[in-house]
């Protein structure tokens, strides 16, 4: 083991002999950007919805529950997709999250939530770990649209504009202490904090 | 006999016309065998003013928008507000003693699970004109209008 590390450390630490300098570097620029290239491809497919709901489990469950809300209808057309929620929108938040998400693949290969029982009995334990992410990150991905520097008090209504102005204003609460299963069904609510 | 024949011609006609110029259904404004084109989805009124009650057991109207407040076995969206623990916080009124009330008028500590599901009372009010002008009168009105005799 240590003879077979030594000799590939020698070629990793002399000069090239065959190759040129110039191969090696452009060559090396090039392959840098297929590789990157293909890693954020790659990377980006898997941030869409259709990927998402590929799962029956996403797509049977979370999917059909959001179609009825306005996230998914509305007046003008403009609509979230899973990512836009569910992923941070920062690259390196995003990789945590990618990272973190090996084990909804560990999940989906050993059926964890493969039946609608088996969603209903996780979906607390689901949703918490969603309020928890998005009350610690200030609900970014809220605002990631919702703007509170550009929200219009007066053309919403007085309750909203005033819960606004006063809790969200001062950063008492943030988005996602109100706003729980606005897209989604809501699990058993029994202890929550507001319920 | 023959003015008669035509006085029963002429008025079985002009009932006819009568009914033809007023369809039996009065809120589609059609005849019951034509197809007519679904109205508009009607706003919500959403001002948060509280309405008037006709009688004093009217279940109160809900003055805001409710679209996709989730009631289920799960969790009542309503009550998030309007429960006795939560209305200091939100300012929005308190879900009345009855609710708190089992059928024999015992008080239980949570809500009664027969007033559980909110809309079965307490419905939205879309802004819209009424199709049909409704004759109900107030009882105090009734009241004051016989004492007047």
């Amino acid at each position: 083991m240590k003879e077979w590390f030594r000799k590939y450390l020698k070629v990793l630490t002399r000069p090239s002999v065959h190759y040129s300098l110039g191969f090696l570097t452009l060559g090396g620029f090039l392959a840098g950007i297929i590789f990157w290239g293909g890693f954020n491809t790659a990377l980006e497919a898997t941030n869409t919805e259709e990927f998402c709901i590929g799962c029956h489990e996403m797509e049977n469950n979370v999917y059909q529950e959001m179609k009825t809300t306005i996230h998914y209808t509305n007046r003008s057309g403009v609509r979230a997709t899973c990512p836009d929620c569910h992923v941070p929108h920062n690259w390196t938040d995003k990789m945590a999250r990618k990272m973190q998400a090996s084990k909804e693949v560990w999940g989906k290969i050993f059926g964890t939530i493969n039946t609608r029982e088996k969603f209903e009995a996780q979906r607390r334990r689901l949703a918490e770990h969603e309020w928890d992410r998005l009350k610690a990150n200030d609900s970014l991905e809220c605002r990631n649209c919702h703007n509170f520097e550009y929200m219009d008090f007066t053309a919403q209504s007085d309750r909203a504009a005033s819960m606004h102005s006063t809790y969200l204003e001062k950063g008492e609460k943030t988005c996602i202490d109100c706003h729980k299963g606005i897209a989604h069904e809501l699990p058993d609510m029994k202890g929550v904090e507001g319920w | 006999m023959k003015t008669k024949i035509v006085l029963s011609l002429v008025t079985v006609l002009a009932l006819v016309f009568t009914v033809s110029a007023d369809p039996i259904n009065q809120i589609r404004k059609a005849e019951i065998d034509t197809t007519t084109e679904a109205p508009n989805i009607a706003k919500m009124v959403n001002d948060d003013v509280k309405k008037g009650r006709n009688y004093p057991m009217q279940p109160p109207l809900i003055p805001h928008n409710i679209r996709d407040y989730e009631v289920d076995l799960k969790v009542n969206k309503c009550l998030s507000c309007h429960a006795r623990k939560r209305t200091e916080e939100t300012q929005a009124s308190m879900i009345s003693v009855t609710h708190y009330m089992d059928r024999d008028g015992n008080f239980l500590a949570e809500v009664s699970p027969r007033r559980y599901f909110c809309n079965q009372c307490h419905v939205p009010q879309a802004d819209l004109s009424e199709p049909i002008k409704n004759t109900f009168v107030d009882l105090d009105k009734v009241l004051n209008k016989k004492s007047e005799k």
